[in-house]
């Protein structure tokens, strides 16, 4: 077998099939960074799993998650300035978090250089939003690199290092959710031998603080530093062009995956325009650009999201005074969405109709496919629990969402959770919805590793400024959405904390014991100012994956007693456990490969009629 | 060598990972150029879970265009019908264990429940061959995954990789007692 964590140490150079997260580590290996830090969000998280994957003791650079993305950008900034070359990852919307310390590191001489990865999210496979991080890049004034494959994305983690280190600066890698995730066939390099840690920092090597007028001095440093940036983006043919002998005189400006769907396409079209690919997307490398766009007669500027690109390519026309036709976004549509192979021929087909052959309708197929929403898993303590406050809530009730498993408590058959903007955010927004709010009661909900990230300042204003809400903490030991990472509530048990707070009413229990958190939340929504309920279960994905490694393992389940079962369907509709499986018949079965055993279904019946199979006794 | 796609699709937890990865570095090991891209937002909550492998000298992007797929591995009935309506080309194949495991609106009873059978008939239009397998009993439901990966195998559904390479890719990616029950459940599909 070959083990992920030998891969990423071999020595020597060598070739291997890696996911675009897992070749970032890699290249983390090569160029000698010291110390990285972050915070878990998909598409970046298998980053953080290859690096565990390395035992700590073998692991040639130091590692944290940090509390949130903020904080993991401060930690390795902080330790890049001791002379450390360091990176911080996250995902696209981390960047947001991350922003107050982000947009000042420009203005610093970091003197081991500093690389942020920041995992974008076309088309939202698994965020709340997909922005387009690059409308940042240019207020923080950072290089931006952007790979359009796994191979690059480790070619170019090498070169923003290489770069963060000469101009002892921050250089961002943007990576996109199918680079992330994409695997292909690598050729590495060898592999650096460590320096040692560096603890060198000096004031001497500021200035440091950007006050008054030393903020304007030093981000005239910043503009000359990302100059400069642009000459070595020039120098290391990052951006290169793909010409054609049939170009019809047009071309195309692109960059990231876009360049590939893009190729997809021109497989099988009429002609080939020239393409301009862009490694680069901040600076724009302006001479390039004016050339390309002086040998074409059109060009269309082709990019995923926003038209960050295509403003500032059209601006270069005008003022060179280019008669260039230039096309980019004409419709709403253009701005969503990923720039898949289908969508990115068909914007190809609508600009340029005689480049692409129509390809024949095929027939649809006469099935209609019922969606299929993420679930909570079978056993989930988050399920049991909202099936437990649902029973203590009147209907007028309000009840605010927080991002985390339990967001999924909004789907039928819970329904709660009605608002979620991002991490950390329920508390807030309950305190502002509770404002005058006399005959509904605002309960909010809150996930164990998001009270720390961002949901503390929500809580202490609540109680700072005396909001009456009740805050429910979905405690299950782990950052569970995003694949079981550990946070601070290992080390700081949440209710000390909130004791500490000054909350007063606290009240907690296992969320499989279902009648008694009916009871604590009624109790608590009687409370006047702010009351928190712990309602607490272990991650059941977690544990019973731990369970299963364990010698003599048996897997049990539970069963429907078909002869007491009244058909009341109170499991499978109320409950919603997805092992309940219904047959035409209007008879409800466990599923045997997804049912786990815990038996939290049991007490949801009122019939009585789930019992444990055979193996349970 | 022409490019040849594969779109696998079934829910999180039924091991689509390690399918797709046995596929690629089968594939690999047969000297075919090849790329991959798994889609799972919120996969392990029971959503679905696609994966994609491109192969041939003059592919680009790993995610495969509409109706482009030669061969459609679906791990689960109503997953392999969405595939099959995203992503199945005219004549391609079609393999899928009867597995169902249901969606929420059929759990709520909103939504009948689609059978291996209704699948097999609506591709028919597409003159696409459908392999349904019978699983039988599996040491673990978490193997279902190499039930496929032997079907694609035995049938030589991916042209110019054959069982060794197959037998190789497994190698690499599993060890012990893990890599001897997969091949076990392997090795009785393939042959
Ligand atoms: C700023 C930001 N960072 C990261 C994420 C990715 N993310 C989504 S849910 C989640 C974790 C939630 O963990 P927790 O609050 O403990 O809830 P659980 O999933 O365990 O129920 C994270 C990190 C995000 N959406 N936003």
């Amino acid at each position: 077998m070959k083990k992920i964590n030998d891969i990423l140490m071999t020595k020597d150079p060598f070739e291997e099939i890696l996911m675009g997260n897992e070749a970032v580590v890699r290249a983390m290996v090569e160029t000698g960074t010291r110390v990285i830090a972050s915070y878990p969000g998909s598409p970046t998280p298998e980053i953080a799993a290859a690096i565990l994957s390395i035992p700590e003791d073998r692991r040639p650079f130091y590692f944290e998650f940090s509390v949130n993305e903020k904080v993991a950008t401060e930690v390795a900034f902080g330790a890049a300035l001791n002379g450390n070359l360091s990176c911080a990852f996250f995902k696209s919307v981390g960047l947001n978090v991350a922003l107050d310390s982000f947009v000042q590191l420009s203005l610093m001489t970091i003197t081991g250089g500093m690389v942020v990865v920041v995992g974008d999210d076309p088309g939202a496979n698994s965020s709340q939003n997909e922005q387009d991080n690059r409308n940042v890049y240019q207020m923080a004034r950072v290089a931006v690199l952007e790979p359009a494959s796994p191979q690059e994305a480790y070619e170019y983690y090498k070169h923003a290092a290489a770069l963060a280190k000469k101009e002892q600066t921050v250089v961002v890698l943007r990576l996109t959710t199918h680079v992330c995730h994409a695997r292909q066939k690598i050729r590495f390099g060898a592999r650096s031998k460590p320096v040692p840690y560096q603890t060198g920092f000096s004031r001497a090597n500021g200035p440091y603080i950007a006050l008054t007028t030393m903020a304007l001095d030093m981000k005239r440093n910043a503009i000359q530093k990302l100059r400069r940036a642009g000459q070595y983006i020039q120098q290391t043919g990052l951006n290169r062009e793909i010409s054609s002998q049939n170009s019809r005189g047009k071309g195309i400006i692109t960059s990231g995956l876009t360049f590939l769907s893009i190729l997809d396409v021109l497989e099988v079209s009429l002609y080939r325009p020239d393409i301009l690919k862009l490694g680069a997307v901040n600076p724009l490398d302006e001479e390039r650009v004016l050339a390309f766009l002086k040998a074409h007669d059109e060009v269309l500027v082709l990019e995923e999201l926003d038209d960050i690109l295509e403003l500032r390519v059209k601006a270069l026309a005008y003022d060179h005074g280019l008669k260039t036709k230039l096309t980019g976004k004409t419709r709403d549509e253009d701005f969503v969405g990923e720039y898949t192979p289908d969508k990115t021929r068909e914007k190809l087909a609508a600009v340029w109709p005689d480049l692409v052959i129509p390809s024949p309708a095929l027939p649809a197929l006469s099935l209609a496919v019922p969606p299929r929403p993420a679930q909570m898993c079978p056993g989930c303590g988050h399920r049991s629990a909202f099936f437990a406050i649902k029973k203590a809530l009147e209907k007028e009730d309000v009840t605010v969402a927080d991002i985390g498993c339990h967001t999924l408590g909004y789907m039928p058959p819970y329904e709660m959770g009605e608002i979620l903007l991002c991490m950390g955010s329920s508390a807030g927004m309950a305190s502002g919805l509770s404002l005058f709010n006399h005959q509904k009661r605002v309960v909010a909900f809150l996930g164990d590793s998001t009270f720390f990230h961002a949901g503390l300042p929500g809580l202490i204003n609540t109680i700072f400024n005396r909001h009456n809400i009740t805050l429910i903490l979905m405690e299950n030991g782990t950052t569970a959405m995003t694949g079981h990472q550990d946070h601070a509530g290992s080390v700081i048990p949440v209710e000390n904390l909130l004791k500490g707070l000054g909350v007063e009413s606290i009240l907690s229990c296992d969320t499989y014991n279902q009648s008694k958190l009916t009871e604590l939340v009624r109790t608590s929504l009687a409370v006047k100012g702010i009351s928190v309920v712990i309602a607490r279960h272990p991650c059941m994905l977690k544990f019973t994956r731990q369970k299963r490694k364990q010698p003599g393992f048996v897997q049990t389940h539970v069963d429907i007693d078909q002869d007491i079962c009244t058909q009341t369907r109170d499991c499978v509709e109320r409950f919603g456990c997805p092992t309940f499986t219904r047959k035409p018949d209007g008879t409800v079965f466990t599923h045997p490969d997804l049912c786990i055993g815990d038996g939290s279904c049991r007490q949801t019946c009122p019939e009585k009629a789930i019992v444990f199979g055979k193996e349970a006794k | 060598m022409k490019s040849f796609n594969i779109y696998i699709i079934g829910v999180g937890g039924q091991g689509i990972g390690l399918l797709s990865q046995a596929l690629l570095r089968g594939i690999d090991h047969a000297g075919i150029p090849a790329l991959a891209v798994d889609t799972h937002g919120l996969a392990q909550r029971g959503g679905i879970v696609v994966s994609q492998i491109r192969c041939g000298d003059r592919v680009h992007s790993p995610l495969i265009m509409s109706h482009s797929a030669d061969l459609v591995l679906g791990m689960e009935v109503h997953e392999v019908a969405r595939g099959a309506s995203l992503a199945l080309k005219k004549g391609g194949t079609l393999v899928f264990p009867d597995v169902s495991w249901q969606p929420l609106p059929v759990r709520l009873g909103r939504s009948p429940e689609i059978t291996a059978e209704e699948v097999i008939q609506a591709c028919t239009v597409l003159g696409a061959v459908s392999i349904k397998l019978e699983l039988g009993t599996l040491p673990d439901a978490r193997m279902q995954n190499m039930a496929l990966l032997g079907s694609v195998s035995k049938n030589a559904l991916i042209p110019g990789v054959s069982k060794q390479h197959y037998e190789a890719a497994l190698d690499d990616l599993l060890s012990g007692d893990l890599l001897k029950k997969n091949r076990a459940v392997f090795d009785g599909f393939a042959a």
